[in-house]
Parts: C-alpha cells; structure tokens; sequence
C-alpha cells in the first residue's frame, strides 16, 4: 500500500516552473530531468527486479508513464517524489512477475537490513577496562591534501565501487541524500519511509563509506 | 557473544541507545547529529564530548569529508541511445 501523500505540501516554484516547462514541450527541461533522475530510478527499480535489463525495462516505462500522466499531475508531491511512486509501482508490478510482490517500506525496512557497528569495535577500548568505549585507535586526521585527494577522479570512482557494495537499501537512500543532493523529507516520501528509518539507512551508508575510504587512505600511505 | 540464552520466540530487547560520552556512542550519533535529530540535552552532551576528544572530532571531520566527497560523484546511468529515444517519445507525446 503506497503511503499517502502529505496533506500540507507546496510545490516550490521551481517544481512549478519544472511541470510548466515539460507542459510546454521544452525538450532541453525533458532532458535535464531524465539525466538527472535516470540512475536513481534504476537504483530503485533495482530494489525490486533481478537484473540490469529489467530496471532498465522498468526505468523506460516509468518515463512513458510519466509523459502520459504529465497533463493530469496535480502537484500532491514533488514532480520527482511523483516520478519515483509511478516508478514503485512499475517495479512492483514488474516484481510480482518475478515473485517479489513486496512493498517498498518492507524493502527498505532497516531491520532486514545488514546493520552492524558504524566501527569496527575493536577499535576501542573493551568493556571492564578504564575508559571503556573510548577509542584504542582513534582514526586520524586527513591531511588537507588528502582531502583534496577525496576530490580526485580515481576516488570518486573509488565512492562509487563502495555505493554498489552497500545493500541496496542504503545505496539507494546515500545516493539519493548525498550523490543527488535531495532533503530528507523528499528521500522519505519518494521511498514511503519514515525519517527514522530514512537516517538508520543514510547512517549504515556513511559509515561504511567513510570505512571504506580510510582505509584506502590508510593503504595509500601519505599523500 | 555466544553466551545468549534468551529463547527464540521472545523478541529482543531493543539495544541501549548509543552513549553521547562515549567514543563508539558519538560514531553511532554521528549522523543524527548531523541531521539535527538529537534532542536537546543529548546534542549538548554529543558537542561537549567532541569538544574533549580528537579522535571523536577527526571522525566528525572524516564523516563531512565523506559526505563531500560522495557530493562529488557524478553517477551517468544513462545507455547510450536512451536519451534520444526518451526525447523522441517526448516529442510525439506533446505533438499529440
């Protein structure tokens, strides 16, 4: 069941600006969304189907549904959170085919999601000892050349071998909060999930990618 | 670990909420600090631990950079063709 919009939305005025655009026929506006939202609607649809050339199915007849829904849109949502709900349901009819007729909530439920400590615990100091829980190996300071070396292309694909290594559930909701910029309430009503288990996700995320960076840092010695 | 003797059918007791002054408390904070979930008196305490702890800042530090970094990321999921025939559909679309 797809939760309910929230009653008290507003679109802002680029959203506004964005359905007049596409209204209009404004080819560039079409163009701009569908780069824009393309990979992560096959992070979403992915959720749902086994492979990539069924996301891909799934993604196309989401942009066919979106084109003949564009005259009756009523602004309820975001135009993207609406785009993700005709995706959901695109997927879940294409998952029911493949025996995967779950709701997305349930898909994005951190309890079914592999959890863990944002750490490895043994990195502090155990329990019974004085200052127990405090780091025994605290991580260190990245150099400012370091962090100039994050921005670098090798690590940036680096980031993005770490993201498809993340359950999909956390992939899909970093991607979105930290490649693609959204806030979190709009996370929360593309993905129909509440704020808690939007941040569980988005923290799971983090902190296997911040892990996963120092110790590539780690490896690559000093800068 | 190994000891539990709680029976399956009994659901677990949630675990303790993470302990803002200590080390591996705050790394579970860390992002809830960063929405702006915490409450008041937890937030207050989460602030005054980093203040007395560089491992705990540099950590704070690291997640930001992390976060910057993935800002970063250009990811390009579109095949090659897809665009062109989506324009094409949007064209015939608005024409009709």
């Amino acid at each position: 069941m797809p939760a309910p919009y929230d009653p008290a939305f507003q679109p802002t005025p680029d959203d506004v600006a964005l359905v007049a655009s596409l209204r209009r026929g404004d080819e560039q506006a079409f163009a701009a969304i569908v780069e824009q939202l393309n990979g992560p609607l096959l992070r979403l649809a992915r959720l749902y189907v086994a492979n990539g050339a069924a996301a891909e199915e799934v993604v196309q007849e989401t942009w066919l549904g979106v084109l003949r829904g564009l005259d009756g849109f009523e602004a309820r949502a975001s135009f993207r959170t609406w785009v993700f709900r005709i995706a959901t349901n695109r997927a879940m009819t294409r998952g029911r085919r493949e025996r995967r007729d779950i709701p997305l909530s349930a898909l994005l439920d951190p309890a079914d999601d592999p959890g863990g400590p944002a750490v490895d615990p043994e990195r502090f100091l155990a329990p019974g000892q004085e200052w127990a829980g405090h780091w025994a190996v605290p991580p260190e300071r990245w150099a400012p050349d370091v962090e100039a070396h994050l921005l670098a292309k090798e690590t940036r694909a680096l980031i993005e071998t770490y993201l498809e290594e993340l359950a999909p559930a956390q992939r899909i909701v970093m991607t979105l909060r930290d490649v693609e910029g959204w806030d979190a309430d709009e996370v929360c009503a593309a993905l129909e999930i509440t704020p808690g288990n939007q941040r569980v996700l988005l923290h799971r995320a983090r902190s296997r990618v911040r892990a996963g960076l120092e110790r590539h840092l780690a490896a690559a010695g000093p800068a | 670990m190994g000891s539990d003797t709680t029976p399956m059918a009994t659901a677990p007791d949630p675990p303790a909420p993470p302990d803002p002054d200590s080390c591996d408390g705050v790394v579970e904070l860390v992002t809830e600090y960063l929405e702006g979930a915490l409450d008041v008196a937890v937030r207050a305490r989460f602030e005054a631990h980093l203040a007395a702890c560089d491992g705990c800042d540099i950590y704070l530090e690291q997640m930001r950079a992390t976060i910057a970094a993935a800002g970063r990321v250009g990811i390009d999921d579109l095949a090659p063709g897809t665009l062109d025939g989506l324009i094409a559909a949007y064209r015939a679309a608005r024409d009709a």
